[in-house]
Formats: C-alpha cells, structure tokens, sequence
C-alpha cells in the first residue's frame, strides 16, 4: 500500500507534467492578473484581447494563463511576459490598446515596449542578467558591501557593465547560508560569497555562462517562488514572501498549478508521519501567533480544543475581514485558495476536528467562487472527504457566508452566525476551544495564520522562527492603501520598521506630500505620528506605541488628513457596527461620536478633549467584546499624538488639514479675480455676488462651504483655509 | 398559498409574487435534511435576497413554516446583518465605499456627488426603480481606492467629475 506521501507524490508527478506540457515547454507564456483588484481595473478586457489576438495568430508556441494578484494593485492590470532565458517582463497599466502593441511587438518580434512596464532599473531588459544581492540584516552584518563590492569591481573589470545589472533585496530567509545573491534568469542563489567566490562566479558565470554548482544553494523551500518572476522589481524584492508564496505565481483555480507546487504535500506528510500532537509540537516550536489580530499563540489555542474529549469539534477559518481598509485575505483566497484548504486542514487534523468551516464575506464574491471551486476539486481528487489519500482520516470543509456585520469577526458572534442567529458576542470564558460552535470545542484561526501551516511543516520549524523578532515569528502581510505612492498587498519579515514599509517598499507620500500618521489596526488600532516610524512591526513594539498589529491594514496619511476627522470615522464605524448588547459599548460610542462631530463642526468647547478620554477609558474597561474594548483606540491614540490638532479645531476653530467643512472659509482673491462668472453661476446658494468682469465676493453668512467655487475657478482665484 | 400564483400579489400588498419560487423550496428542503438545519437560515436568507433583490415579510413567513423557525427569530436574524434589505433596491445598485482607504481618498465627496445627480439619499431608490445608492464598508479592493461599484462593476480610483459618466453609462439622463 502505498502512504499518503506517496499518493500525493504520485498525483504531483502526474500534475506536473501536465503543466510543463502546457506551459513549460512553450517558449512564451503570457500571465494576466486575474483578481477583484485587477478586474476592476480592467484585467478581463485585457485578458480577453490577448486571448483574441491568440486565436487569431493560432500557431504561436505560446500560453495564455491567469494568476492571483501580485500586490501592486495600484499598476494593475499587470501582465507578465515569461520567455526562456530572458527576464521576466513584467507590464503594468495595460489596456486592450496596450495589448495589441505589446502583442505585435514583444509576442510577435521580442521587443520589449519598456515604456510599459514597472519602473526598474533602466535598461534592465536590455540587460542579459540581474543580480540580486541580499541587503537584509544578517547578510548585511556578513559584509553585504563587501559582497557588492567585488561584484561591481569585477563585472566592470570584465566589461560586462552594460549587460549585468545589480540590485539589492530584502532577507530571503537564508541567513544561515548568507551573504546570498540570486542570478536571474538562471534562477540560481549563490550562498556564503566571499569576495573570492565573487570574483569567481563573475568570471566563470557572468562571462561565460557557466554556472557554479559548489556555490549554489541547493535546498527547496516554499518561500519566495515569486522571486524568480518579481525579485529583480524593488516592491518585490523588499519582501520576503511567506504566505502570499503563490499569489501571482499560479493560477488559482488550477488544482494541477498548486500541486506542482508542492501543494497538499505537508498534509500528505502529516498524515503519513504524524499524529496530531506532534503537529502541535512543530507549530508550537515555530512560535506562530495569529493574524487575525489577537497574536494569540496559535498551538496553545489548539492545545485546548485537543485535551477536549469527544470527536465531535469544529475548525474554522475566520475570512470575515471586516477591518474597512484592508484586503489581505480576500487577495490571499483569490490567489491562493488551496493553500488556506490545506491550512484548515492541518489545523483541524491537529484538534481532531470532525469539519471545517469557512466563514467569508458575502462581499468577496470572486473569492467565494474560487473558494467553492477549490473545494471541488479537492474532493475530487480524494484530497477532502471521507478517507483522505487512503490514510483513514475524513474531513470535509464547508463555506458559510457572513451577511455584512463586522462584529461577525469576533469569535462568539462568528460561531452565532454560523449557528443561523444573530451574530451577538457572548461571555467567555467559556472559550469557543472548550465549547464553541454547537456547544462543542472549536478552534478559529485567521485566513493568514492557516497560509503559515504548510509552510512550516514543510520549511520546519526551526527555519520558520530563524526569521522574525523574538516573541514574533515570521512574516505579516499588510495591505497597504491610503496617501502612500504603492498600494498594495506587501508581506514583510517581523520586525521590518515602519518606515521601511512605507518609504522603501511602499514608495513614500504620493504626490510629494508631507508624511502625517500611519494607522495600523483599523477600527480597533491607533495613528501613529512620523516620530514613530522606526517602530518594528511586531506585535509587541506596536503595543508599546499604542496601536495594535492588528490583522493588517496599514492606511498611510498625509498632510491633508485631519485627524480629528479620521478619529470621528474609525468611531462612526464601531458605533454603527456595535451590537448593541452593552451599554458602554453602544451608548458610550454615541456620546463620544457626538463630541467629535461637535468638535469638527466648529462647536468645540473646554472640556471635550477631557471628557473623550473619560469616556473611552470607561468604554475600554466596561464592554464585553473586542469591539468595545478597542473602539476608543483611534479617538484616544489620536488625542495623544495629535492633540493640537484637536485643540486647533476647538479653541481656534480651524482645521489645519483643511478637511472639515464647517471650519473652512472660502475667499476670493481680489488680485486674481477676473469676474469671469464661473463661480457665481454655480454657487448652489447663491451667495456670491459681482458684475461679469469685475471682482466678485462671497457672503460668508450664506455659504455652505460646498467648495464649488474653488473647482470651477480657472484662475485660482478661490482660496480655501 | 394554495391560491392562484399567476396574477396575485402579497398579503401585505408588497406586489411581489406571494410564494417563493421551486428553487429555493428545493434547497431550503434539501437544508433541512442535514444536522444542525437552522443553521442554513443565513445561506437561505442570501438566496431570496439575490433571487428578488431584497426580503419581503411575506417570503420570510413562508421560510418560518418550511424551516420550522419562529417568524420572530427571523426578522431578527434578517434586521441584524447589514446586506439584508427589506425593501426593493433599484434596477442598478450603486455602492459606494466608505471604508477607511476610500474614505481618506475623499469618497465622501463621490457619496454626495451621486446623491445630488440622482436626488435620493442613500439606501433610497430612484421614483422609477432605476438607480439605488448604498454604502459600503470595504470591498477590499483598497489599493484603487476610491472605490464604487455598480451592481457588479467595480470602478477603481474614482473622481467626483467621473460620476456624471458612470450614470451615463447605465443609461442616466439628467
Ligand atoms: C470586532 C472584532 C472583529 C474581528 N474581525 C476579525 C476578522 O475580520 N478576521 C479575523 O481573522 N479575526 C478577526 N477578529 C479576531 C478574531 O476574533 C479571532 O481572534 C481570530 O480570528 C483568531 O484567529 P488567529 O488566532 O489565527 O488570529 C475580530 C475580533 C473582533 C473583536
Ligand atoms: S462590546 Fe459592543 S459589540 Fe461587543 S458585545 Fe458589547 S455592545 Fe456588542
Ligand atoms: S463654497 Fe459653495 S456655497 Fe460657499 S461660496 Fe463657494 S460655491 Fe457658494
Ligand atoms: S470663477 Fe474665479 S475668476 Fe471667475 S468670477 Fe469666480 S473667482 Fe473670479
Ligand atoms: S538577511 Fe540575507 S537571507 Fe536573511
Ligand atoms: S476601503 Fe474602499 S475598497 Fe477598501
């Protein structure tokens, strides 16, 4: 009989090859983004005219596929252009125009349009390799320079300037082996360089394509498999992708892509190998806290649920991601459905949990489809359902739909939703782990914390918590929007600074604006002031700077934020979401959202900012769930750092953002006025006054502050403040 | 609901068809055939609100009969979660994001831009059924933020001057 092991194996030799047959083997293989994100910005168009044009030029050795998102959602639609032996070329913005020229002349002729895509190094296409040389902090302290050094002294020496190009990346979570260096397109990784073997590797490889087996790092690990086609881009290469290993790499609804990948191997392993307490035990040695939010130890939480007697327990996937502002799992599912499958798995492999549930937005549609879609498959290759890959186990993984109500994300509430009720947090103890869904041991985890599991079977423990701080291990994605140049997903080492992520990775303030806060938490978290940007992301340090880690959103402001407001719209959101069980929780919400709209309409008095804090101290301590407890957290965060700016918006009645309406006066400027009318003709109120061609003003007393005037003026003669 | 179902409407003179169609019967009968039934109240929920665009009372008494669950507990379920609407939305749903990544990119503005080309406020409907406007929190698509969608349509990176179009493309005139 053959194990489990040895079936997934088997299915994966036979699933590999039929992806290298259809995609490998062809010259050219064009990818298209393929995600909420990157069909909102106009992916399936784009898909659709490169699928034309293929039928039209029917002969043509290439592939068309689909892939997840990669996490530069702002560039989207991205497409990606792999050829043998070249590096990959990766196409941002592109339209069905776009297409048609990208078709024409790179498809059809090899030209790369370089005006199409990501910003990079100049002339990297012209280049025929890239090296990327770890900058993280292990290789660094390993003479990471040095390393640099040699490369650019030799390749200059050799004359091979203008055909290799140097860049630098972020810990590739091979410090031991480090300093490291990755060779595109050879996809090699040079380990423990010295200036010698530098020198060596330059003149043997770079000038003669002979690749140095001694030197290269041998061993297979999950992470980074996007590194080969995004690792030359800085976004990318700053990251050490973890989690998000597959988004962009596969095609997500391809059962065949993820098994080549070695997917459903450490469940396969697992159920070869293990018994369930030995699975506690790895992820107990790894050190994983959970994403969700919480950072609670993820093998305590399964320790609970497994001491229970019974074999009657439920595992739940938590994707209800409420958190307005962030998208770290929807991507995920969408990109990566199977691997969240197999986390659930492990998990409730682990517990000794009869099913799984997961429970999702009703608002992300696609990735319910995929979710569904997976699930389909698996059951069909005998990956879920009765008897898993012959190794006696059964487990079966069920989808329910959140119907919008962002208390549903808290445990109690998201088992009551399940159970077909209102979804109201109740009392714990006791905790869902000892009795949970249908009064029996439940154990819930986050979408991100379940995408860690394979990983760490796989990769092993030890290697997992060689990368992080020391309380937290491993990686964290943040969904990265707001006032900053690069939105997107971005998964990063623990410990990664704040500035490091906005500036380095996410490319700083758009527009050269000034750099104001960066809120982490969403409703639940805190701003944190520019002081604090050198801040680890951690779960501790975070704590310690009065934000959370939260689950992930990271929103980034910039000058023209007013705090105050921003404070008023992170509690409009828990108030109106609150259920309204406590009366701290539900009143005190009210009375605080009353004060800050008091403030922004220019209603400020003495007293208020005291009251807020009294308030929320007493909302913090007094409410039963996580809602409560953390909903006073933007208000007194941005009370503590921002507090002038709320005394601005009192005591001087005025907005320094110039964002609260009521605070703004409009003004024409005599100097520039040249009585053109525009302005008078549209002033919903009609409150401004003046003959065509002489200067107009505006009635303060009547104006509503709508700010149409300044849109419509051409000479700049309105001004707001 | 024995009666003709060609041309009656509902009791409570909501001018929707008085039963609930064989689909839904079938699956809320398939529901009931498996542990824990009244835990697919939600799921069943989600499919007459696709199916007709919102809940009427009178579906909800009927699913109370078919799943064996107090009609109380159904509206209590039905009136806590946001996405269940109980009244008819228009032809073309507008949604725009309020979440925290729109919100600081000024959807606030394209909110009210919307609400004035259309003379309704949100969660109304146009008088002739054409055009609804919701809020929303997040669809996770906060990288393009401002971010609307019309029924499916997801429009990234949104400008107060594009709403004009976005109107004119579902056949809006001024
Ligand atoms: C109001 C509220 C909303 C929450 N929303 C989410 C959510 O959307 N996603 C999530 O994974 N956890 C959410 N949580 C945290 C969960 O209750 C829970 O701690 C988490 O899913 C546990 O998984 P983890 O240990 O893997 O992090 C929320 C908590 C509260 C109090
Ligand atoms: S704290 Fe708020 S959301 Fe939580 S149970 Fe109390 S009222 Fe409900
Ligand atoms: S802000 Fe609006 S109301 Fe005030 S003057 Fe300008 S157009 Fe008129
Ligand atoms: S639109 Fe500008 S230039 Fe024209 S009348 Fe108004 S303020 Fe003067
Ligand atoms: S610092 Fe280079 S691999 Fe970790
Ligand atoms: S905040 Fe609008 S899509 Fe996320």
């Amino acid at each position: 009989m053959p194990t489990s092991l040895e079936k997934l194996q088997d299915m994966r030799r036979k699933a590999v090859f039929r992806v290298f047959e259809k995609k490998f083997v062809v010259p050219v293989r064009i990818t298209v983004g393929s995600a909420t994100c990157e069909n909102a910005a106009g992916a399936t168009d784009v898909y659709e005219r490169f699928r034309q044009l293929m039928e039209k030029h029917s002969g043509l050795d290439v592939v068309l596929g689909k892939v997840g998102c990669a996490g530069r959602c702002d560039l989207e639609p991205m497409v990606t252009v792999v050829a043998h032996g070249h590096i990959p070329v990766k196409y941002m913005r592109v339209t069905p125009e776009k297409v048609d020229r990208i078709f024409e002349e790179h498809i059809l002729h090899g030209k790369v349009i370089e005006d199409f895509t990501m910003r990079r190094s100049a002339g990297l296409y012209n280049a025929q390799r890239v090296v990327t040389l770890c900058a993280g902090k292990n290789c660094f302290e390993k003479h990471a320079p040095e390393i640099e050094k040699a490369f650019l002294e030799n390749i200059q020496r050799l004359g091979l300037s203008d055909r290799i190009i140097i860049t630098r990346s972020a810990c590739q979570g091979l410090c031991q082996h480090g300093p490291v260096a990755y060779v595109y397109p050879d996809g090699v990784m040079y380990q423990k360089l010295t200036p010698e073997i530098v020198k060596e590797i330059c003149e043997e490889h770079l000038a003669k394509n002979h690749i140095l087996g001694k030197y290269v790092w041998s061993g297979e690990r999950l992470t980074n498999r996007s590194f080969p086609f995004f690792g030359d881009v800085y976004f990318f290469g700053k990251q050490l992708r973890l989690t998000l290993r597959n988004c962009g790499v596969i095609d997500p609804e391809s059962m065949d892509e993820y098994l080549s990948v070695r997917g459903y191997e450490a469940i396969a392993k697992i159920l070869t190998e293990m018994n369930p307490q030995q699975v506690i035990d790895i992820v107990k040695k790894s050190g994983l806290r959970g994403r969700g939010g919480g950072g609670f130890p993820t093998a305590q939480k399964w320790q609970f649920a497994a001491a229970q007697p019974g074999t009657e327990k439920y595992m739940i996937c938590n994707a209800d991601e409420g958190d307005p502002g962030a998208f770290m799992d929807r991507s995920m599912i969408e990109g990566d459905p199977h691997t969240i499958l197999e986390g659930l798995m492990i998990a409730g492999y682990a517990i000794g949990a009869c099913k799984g549930f997961v429970y999702i937005r009703a608002e992300y549609p696609l990735a319910v489809s995929r979710l569904e879609k997976a699930i389909a498959d698996a059951k069909a290759l005998g990956l879920l359902g009765d008897n898993i890959l012959g190794s006696g186990w059964n487990f079966d993984i069920e989808i329910r739909l959140g119907a919008g109500a962002f208390v549903c994300g808290e445990e109690t509430a998201l088992i009551h939703s399940i159970e077909g009720s209102r979804g109201m947090p109740t009392q714990r103890p006791p905790y869902p782990a000892i009795s949970g869904l249908w009064g029996k041991p439940t154990v819930i985890n986050n979408v991100e914390s379940l995408a860690n599991l394979p990983v760490i079977i796989l990769d092993g423990p030890d290697w997992f918590s060689s990368i992080g701080t020391e309380k937290s291990k491993g990686t964290k994605v943040f969904a990265l929007a707001g006032k900053v140049a690069n939105t997107g997903l971005v998964e990063v080492p623990m410990g990664t600074t704040l500035r490091e992520v906005v500036f380095d990775v996410g490319g700083g303030i758009k527009n050269d604006k000034a750099f104001k806060a960066v809120q982490t938490g969403g409703p639940a978290g805190g701003c944190l002031p520019a002081e604090y940007l050198d801040t680890p992301v951690d779960y501790d340090s975070l704590a310690a700077a009065g934000s959370i880690m939260g689950s992930g959103g990271m929103i980034v402001m910039d000058e023209e934020t007013c705090m105050v407001d921003v404070a008023k719209f992170f509690l409009d959101f828990t108030q109106s979401e609150s259920c309204g069980k406590c009366t701290p929780c539900r009143e005190g919400t009210r009375a605080m959202l009353a004060i800050l709209q008091k403030i922004t309409d220019g209603k400020g008095e003495d007293g208020d900012i005291e009251k807020l804090e009294q308030l929320g101290k007493i909302i913090k301590n007094a409410s039963l769930c996580g809602l409560g407890q953390c909903a006073p957290n933007p208000v007194l965060t941005t009370l503590k750092y921002f507090g002038h700016e709320y005394k601005a918006h009192i005591y001087d009645k005025k907005c320094p953002a110039g964002v609260c309406s009521a605070l703004l006066t409009y003004t024409i400027d005599p100097e520039k006025c040249v009585g053109c009318t525009a302005c008078k003709r549209k002033c919903p109120v009609h409150c401004i006054t003046g003959d065509p061609k002489k200067v107009h003003t505006i009635n303060q007393e009547d104006c509503i502050k709508c700010g149409t005037c300044l849109t419509v003026c051409k000479f700049d003669a309105v001004t707001k403040s | 609901m024995e009666n003709d179902k060609k041309n009656t409407t509902c009791c409570c003179s909501c001018s929707s068809p008085d039963t609930l169609p064989k689909e839904i019967v079938q699956y809320i009968n398939e529901c009931m055939q498996k542990p824990h039934s009244e835990s697919y109240l939600i799921p069943v929920l989600h499919k007459i609100q696709n199916y007709f665009g919102y809940l009427s009372p009178c579906y909800l008494e009927e699913v109370a009969q078919l799943m064996r669950i107090p009609a109380a507990k159904i509206t209590g379920v039905a009136t806590f979660y946001h996405l269940f609407s109980f009244t008819p939305r228009g032809k073309n749903r507008i949604s725009v994001c309020l979440g925290t990544a729109c919100y600081v990119k000024g959807s606030g503005k394209i909110l009210d831009k919307f609400k004035e080309r259309l003379g309704i406020k949100e969660n109304e409907t146009t008088p002739d059924g054409q055009f609804s406007i919701e809020c929303s929190r997040c669809f996770g698509a906060c990288a393009l933020a401002p971010v609307v969608v019309v029924n499916d349509k997801v429009y990234g990176d949104v400008k107060p001057e594009q709403v004009d179009k976005i109107l004119a493309d579902y056949g809006f005139k001024k």
